[in-house]
């Protein structure tokens, strides 16, 4: 295609991502080195049905000039960022000078909101991500074999846990899992511990929270896959078999070199999804056990005084996250796409 | 969350037919607020109006929604119905307008007490007055033979009673959700033992004191005697565990108190053992470890006059007197509306006031404290640290905040 050609096909996705993807970014970026006017203060006298107290109020008068000479905000740099909620530079230093093992160490890190849900954060995706792949190709290979009037009924029934909204997909599994629910109950009577709470355990409400992960996302990963196979070359799948090649080694020399684009493919998506892990801790109530960037900055938003550069700090770093993340990957692709031209 | 929304607006859309006296309004009126019994029947008698569309949307998750709502120009909520904390968030933005002239004009009505001033401006209509008082089966206390607690520490004998004697695995019931509910557990601990969230005129935190860590160490020993999922258990799922007839002694809204026997498949002997008593103290205190509550009503400022004065009718017809001739309405909360007689179900928020609870302090930095406690005390409560590394923590987490936000230096 010529340049000039490409530009004017270009054009429109071009614009749509500087307006919906480029122009967010900035802004989130410019309001994480921005902070709040300093709040001027006076003691007023407020009555209510409860009589009259002397309290402390915001003036608004004044706060209003400040706002208007600057509208947005005190300029705090990197402030943000180095606070307690969020990298926590200086009490990560006194966390190291102060224990005397590594261990400890870890355990004090463990405490501060952001590497506590890295902590979370890094083991779910990278425990849900390579066990979905593994299951939704399973599930693929599996419906492969299946006579094709069985095969639409048993696709439509592995989707569902795609199509379920994710929050009432994790509602359901927490009340099924809940002390007096129906998992709750099997378990406990299983362990032989009638005291069993799976929500009241930091590490089982992990592996509940992943085994919630893989359920909902190996559709994705199947859809992918079972598309893929359906492009297998023939012949060299019947060339493996006259080599007297087992199942399993049709599968792992000739299935899986094939499929191998799409598990790429599929490991980026999840990878960036299950970074972003969300609606599992929201649905699950386990913000006591479990927290991801993204539940931080809901918390953020979500209190009554709204921390807003706080959660834009936050967003930053969840990009840059993914950036991290994605980049073997996007390295790897970079290289194949040279390596063919 | 959604399911909820839309069953509260089906539920209003059939509730509406309760409609007070005539009400004529000149253009739209949109109202934001929490989801219980009393706030659906203000809802429900605001819509009553006609001239003008009246909106609801009633949801638990009204405080994140109510402010950026608000923020815009015209406003999306013409009203937001809100409580002595939450105001403090729309005053500390400036999106809610002072209310003199409108009730200058209309207002006449009003009792003086039910007019919430801030600085000599009028900035909410109070409609009711709340508190978390104890509610507990007076069957299942009397089959173990205790009195009716007075005290934290006698609810604690009480609950040991009534375990040991087999009645009940887990007798005691807690809102202790990790977030906001665990918080406000906190506070009404803190606050008996005499505990005071601030330096006395700053913003600075002290919450890391005696009175700290003996309000964690009793609702640590109160969590012994909970169901263990109790991190997760907010007033909802703890009144489920009260009507499932589970739980034997519990902290409870006084606004959820009174519908929590009326609703469809509670057993009889729940039903017939319910029973409601004022807050409790703890450690010797004399000051209840509660807090007093008002609910009420805000205009929005960014909307035009005749919005905010349509806004104004409608709110005040949804408080009209006549709401409660209604027998369930009076039952729904303490109602500060003239010519409200308090039920039998009132007593509990009577007797917080009357033993001098402390109101949930209006302040500012409040809601940045509220936020802390509420996401490092869980860490505590499953046994991970200790109170005074959580308390440390909680100090650490809301200076962070404070600092963003421009109320500490």
């Amino acid at each position: 295609m010529k340049h000039r050609t490409f530009f004017w096909f270009f054009l429109p996705t071009g614009l749509a991502m500087v307006l919906f993807i480029a122009a967010p970014i900035v802004s989130v970026l410019i309001q994480s080195v921005f902070a709040p006017h300093e709040a001027v203060f006076v003691t007023v006298e407020n009555c209510g049905p409860f009589g009259c107290v002397q309290e402390t109020t915001i003036d608004q008068a004044a706060t209003q000039e400040l706002r208007e000479a600057q509208p947005l905000g005190r300029f705090v740099g990197l402030d943000i960022y180095l606070d307690r909620g969020h990298l926590a530079l200086a009490e990560m230093g006194e966390a190291w000078r102060s224990s005397d093992s590594l261990g400890g160490f870890f355990a004090e890190l463990r405490d501060l909101p952001f590497y506590g849900a890295m902590a979370f954060t890094l083991t779910y995706t990278f425990v849900c991500t390579p066990l979905l792949i593994a299951l939704g190709l399973v599930i693929a290979l599996a419906v492969n074999t299946l006579t094709q009037r069985l095969k639409g009924l048993v696709i439509f029934f592995s989707l569902l846990p795609m199509i379920v909204t994710p929050l009432v997909g994790s509602l359901i599994l927490f009340w099924m899992i809940d002390s007096r629910g129906v998992l709750g109950t099997f378990l406990a009577y299983l362990a032989g511990d009638p005291d069993l709470s799976l929500k009241a355990s930091t590490p089982l409400m992990w592996i509940s929270i992943i085994i919630y992960g893989i359920w909902s996302s190996a559709p994705f990963a199947f859809v992918v896959f079972y598309a893929g196979l359906q492009t297998l070359p023939q012949d060299q799948i019947e060339a493996a078999q006259i080599d007297g090649a087992t199942r399993w080694q049709q599968v792992r020399f000739v299935v899986i070199p094939h499929l191998m684009p799409l598990v790429t493919f599929v490991a980026l998506i999840q990878l960036m999804d299950n970074f972003r892990v969300f609606e599992p801790i929201v649905g699950f109530n386990a913000s006591a056990h479990a927290t991801s960037l993204s539940w931080i900055i809901f918390n953020d938003l979500g209190g009554e005084t709204r921390q807003l550069s706080a959660a834009a700090a936050t967003s930053v770093m969840t990009i840059i996250g993914v950036a991290i993340l994605l980049s073997p990957v996007l390295v790897r692709t970079w290289r194949d796409f040279r390596g063919k031209t | 969350m959604f399911l909820r929304v839309f069953t509260t607006a089906s539920a209003l859309a059939i509730i509406t037919a309760t409609s007070a006296a005539a009400c004529e309004i000149g253009a739209r009126v949109s109202i934001v607020g929490n989801e219980f019994p009393a706030i659906q029947t203000v809802g429900a008698n605001a819509q009553a109006c006609t001239g003008g569309e009246v909106t609801t949307n009633l949801t638990a998750d009204h405080q994140k929604i109510n402010l950026p709502g608000m923020q815009g120009n015209p406003a999306e909520y013409t009203s937001a119905i809100i409580a002595n904390s939450s105001i403090v968030a729309l005053m500390n933005d400036d999106v809610i307008r002072p209310l003199d002239d409108l009730v200058a004009e209309f207002g006449q009505d009003l009792k003086p007490n039910q007019l919430v001033s801030i600085g000599g401006q009028v900035m909410a209509i109070a409609f009711m007055a709340n508190a978390q008082h104890l509610v507990y089966r007076s069957d299942i206390l009397e089959a173990a033979g205790v009195e009716p607690p007075k005290t934290y520490e006698e609810m604690l004998a009480a609950a040991e009673a009534i375990r040991s004697q087999g009645l009940l695995e887990n007798p005691v019931g807690g809102a202790y959700m990790a977030g906001w509910n665990l918080a406000q557990e906190f506070n009404n601990m803190f606050l008996g033992f005499g505990g005071q969230h601030f330096k006395p005129g700053t913003a600075e935190p002290s919450v890391n004191s005696e009175a700290g860590v003996k309000a964690l160490e009793m609702m640590k020993a109160l969590s012994a005697y909970m169901n263990p999922d109790f991190l997760t258990h907010d007033s909802n799922a703890t009144n489920a565990e009260y009507r499932a007839g589970n739980v034997a002694l519990m902290n409870m809204w006084g606004s959820r108190a009174a519908t929590l026997v009326t609703v469809d498949g509670v057993p009889e002997d729940v039903k017939n053992g319910f029973a409601i008593a004022g807050p409790m103290t703890v450690g010797g205190g004399d000051t209840p470890a509660s807090t007093l509550w008002w609910d009420g009503w805000t205009v929005a400022k960014n909307i035009p006059d005749e919005e905010a004065e349509a806004t104004f009718k409608a709110m005040l017809n949804g408080i009209d007197p006549s709401i409660l001739q209604d027998p369930e309405v009076p039952t729904q909360a303490v109602w500060l509306i003239d010519g409200y007689e308090p039920t039998p179900a009132a007593i509990g928020v009577f007797e917080a006031a009357n033993a001098g609870t402390i109101p949930y302090p209006m302040l500012p930095y409040m809601g940045l404290m509220h936020t802390a406690l509420g996401n490092e005390l869980a860490d505590f409560m499953q046994g991970d640290e200790t109170a005074e590394q959580a308390l440390a923590d909680v100090e650490a987490a809301y200076t962070a905040a404070a600092k963003e936000k421009g109320f500490l230096q």
